[in-house]
């Protein structure tokens, strides 16, 4: 079990979800979010904060999203943890409407 | 401007309360740029809150949160207090005395009541004292629950009610290697359960347990889980509020209790039963419980304003045992205001207020600022937002006195004779408790009395 950021992430980064994990175990690069696997503590506090529906329980996860399995827990390895809210990308409102939130 | 908050005149905060809420209002200003020094009180000797006597014994992997609160606890400008209860070791006075803030963060340790004749006859009792028990709480440790019941009522659908309908599920082997205290194990073993109710008085629409925390009624060991279709049928203000784009986490558990109620039926020994629009009028018995009146509810009001509301019809249940589990509770803390409706401390934006002024000095956050909602990250957002305003306020704290700290309430609780343990003596309880687990394959057998605690200690 873990819990999966997918890409409706990217070019968005609200970072609602970040300051509701008891545990800091999201990571980041210049595009999105990523949950290192072996820090998740699958609380689910995350999933109903994220306002793109990013989220999933990995039981739930759509099956052509499968790959972000993966990808979360290769990135997150390498990259810097997101400890606090940040400034959603630029053009985040825009790609929300966009995905039809 | 003074230099409190520098090397030479360091903040002084009190947390009252060692839960979620108060260690990460700790780490919240352990990273803000000003220098501090905090003292963590908490009544008993073990911290971590609900962490270690709430989140279920199964469910070990959220109690991992703890690692992140030990790691903050490392900090030189930290102090953990345990076994020392503010209100009665201490009073509020003198803890405002020897700090420049304080901020409670004491959670909700007693429950809301349902108001009904019969309530309080032995044989029901509420969820807080039965998750108290099988988690080792001291408080809770010499409760008596007896099992011999073979029918058992769970009113409320939260996810307090799901842990409870599941430690009354599961068999002994499914529970055996977690941290569930012995004595609850043993009394769980000789259980004759056979049909646990848990009943809510709103539709399947309106529950309030989370989809993981029903998929785990798919495959228990022991228990089916038994929902008839028919209640699973939606009025339309109802089915409206399942389409609606912002509800559509509720849609999820909708269609996880769907799920449930189309589950082949199997022979296994125990039922597991979720019903809805009951609430109970009367709980009846000669000495102890015997039989529960439900009264049959309907929906009223709006699309996602529903409530319930009796419609004369009655429904009767017989059962030996019964939880109520509606809620906690805040309790009032000595000296201050208490919204006695709501069962908090009233604050604006975290500053603890009354007749809307707020109190200068006295933060409160977590169960005891919202109200008993809310998971353990719930209480992170919670927290930083009470400290942003205690540092915006930063400058009013600062009233001239000198601020003894640690050493003005290690003072007095010396001379009150009050045994007070540091993080390092809890460490060793933790390390004792951790090494009992391990002969019988358990994360930790935990101590359940004080004066255990302490004896340890020496
Ligand atoms: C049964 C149950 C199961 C739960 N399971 C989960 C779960 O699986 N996952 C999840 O994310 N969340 C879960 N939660 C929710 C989570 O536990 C709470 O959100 C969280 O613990 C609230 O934190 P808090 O710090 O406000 O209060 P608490 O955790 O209650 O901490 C309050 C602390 O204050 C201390 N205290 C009280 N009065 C005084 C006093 N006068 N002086 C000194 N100290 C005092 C108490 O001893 C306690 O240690 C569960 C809650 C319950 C009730
Ligand atoms: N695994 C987990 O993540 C986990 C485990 C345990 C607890 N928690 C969290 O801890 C918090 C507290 O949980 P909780 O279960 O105590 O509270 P809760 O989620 O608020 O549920 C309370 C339940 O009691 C019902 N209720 C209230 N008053 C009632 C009355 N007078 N008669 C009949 N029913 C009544 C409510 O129904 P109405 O909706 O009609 O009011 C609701 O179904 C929640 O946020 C929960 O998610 C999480
Ligand atoms: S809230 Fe959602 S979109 Fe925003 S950073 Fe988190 S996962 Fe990404
Ligand atoms: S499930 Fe919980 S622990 Fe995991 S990333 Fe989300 S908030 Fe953090």
């Amino acid at each position: 079990m873990t819990t999966i950021v997918t890409d409706n992430c990217k070019s968005c980064r609200f970072t609602d979800c970040v300051t509701v994990c008891p545990v800091e175990c999201f990571h980041f690069d210049d595009d999105m979010l990523y949950i290192d696997p072996d820090v998740c503590i699958d609380c689910s506090a995350c999933i109903p904060e994220c306002p793109v529906e990013a989220i999933f329980e990995v039981d739930d996860l759509p099956e052509d999203k499968e790959k972000w399995i993966e990808i979360n827990a290769e990135k997150a390895a390498d990259l810097p943890v997101c400890e606090d809210k940040m400034d959603p990308l630029p053009g985040a409102e825009e790609r929300k409407t966009e995905l039809g939130f | 401007m003074s230099n409190i908050g520098t090397e030479e005149h360091p903040l002084q905060v009190a947390i009252v309360g060692s839960g979620p809420s108060g260690f990460y209002a700790c780490e919240a200003l352990l990273k803000s740029d000003i220098c501090v020094n905090i003292n963590m009180l908490e009544r008993l000797p073990v911290p971590y809150g609900l962490v270690r006597s709430g989140v279920a014994p199964d469910h070990p992997k959220l109690k991992q949160a703890i690692k992140v609160y030990a790691r903050i606890a490392e900090s030189p400008r930290f102090k953990l207090l345990a076994n020392v209860k503010v209100g009665l070791d201490l009073s509020v006075a003198e803890l405002t005395e020897s700090h420049h803030a304080v901020i409670f963060a004491n959670g909700a340790e007693t429950d809301r009541k349902l108001g009904v004749p019969g309530e309080d006859i032995p044989g029901s009792h509420t969820a807080t004292e039965f998750v108290g028990w099988y988690n080792g709480h001291p408080d809770y440790r010499d409760k008596v629950f007896d099992l011999k019941s073979e029918t058992a009522v769970i009113i409320g659908q939260g996810n307090v009610a799901a842990d409870v309908a599941r430690i009354l599920a599961k068999s002994v082997d499914e529970l055996k290697h977690t941290d569930i205290a012995e004595h609850a194990l043993d009394t769980l073993a000789e259980s004759n359960i056979k049909d646990i109710y848990v009943v809510g008085r709103r539709g399947p629409a309106q529950v309030k347990f989370t989809p993981k925390e029903l998929r785990e009624f798919e495959s228990l060991e022991l228990c089916q889980t038994i929902i008839d279709s028919e209640e699973m049928l939606l009025n339309p203000e109802s089915a409206m509020e399942l389409e609606d784009k912002s509800n559509s986490a509720q849609r999820k558990i909708y269609e996880q209790l769907s799920k449930l109620a189309a589950l082949e039926h199997s022979n296994k020994p125990r039922n597991c039963h979720f019903t809805f629009l009951k609430s109970p009028k009367e709980l009846l018995g000669s000495g102890h419980l015997e039989k529960v009146v439900f009264e049959h509810n309907q929906l009223s009001g709006d699309a996602l304003q529903q409530s319930a509301r009796g419609t004369g019809e009655t429904l009767e249940l017989e059962t030996g045992l019964l939880f109520r589990s509606i809620g906690y509770r805040g309790i009032a803390m000595p000296s201050l205001p208490f919204d006695e409706q709501r069962g908090l401390i009233p604050n604006m934006d975290g500053r603890i207020s009354e007749n809307q002024q707020a109190l200068p000095g006295l933060y409160v956050t977590g169960w005891i600022k919202r109200g008993p909602t809310g998971i353990i990250g719930t209480n992170r957002a919670d927290s930083v937002a009470t400290v942003q305003s205690l540092l915006e306020d930063l400058q009013t704290l600062d009233t001239g006195t000198e601020k003894s700290g640690a050493d003005g309430v290690c003072n007095l609780l010396q001379t009150r004779n009050v045994r007070y343990v540091s993080f390092e003596e809890w460490e060793k309880i933790d390390q004792s408790e951790i090494d009992r687990g391990q002969p019988k394959n358990k994360p930790r057998e935990k101590y359940t009395y004080i004066n255990e605690m302490l004896d340890l200690l020496g």
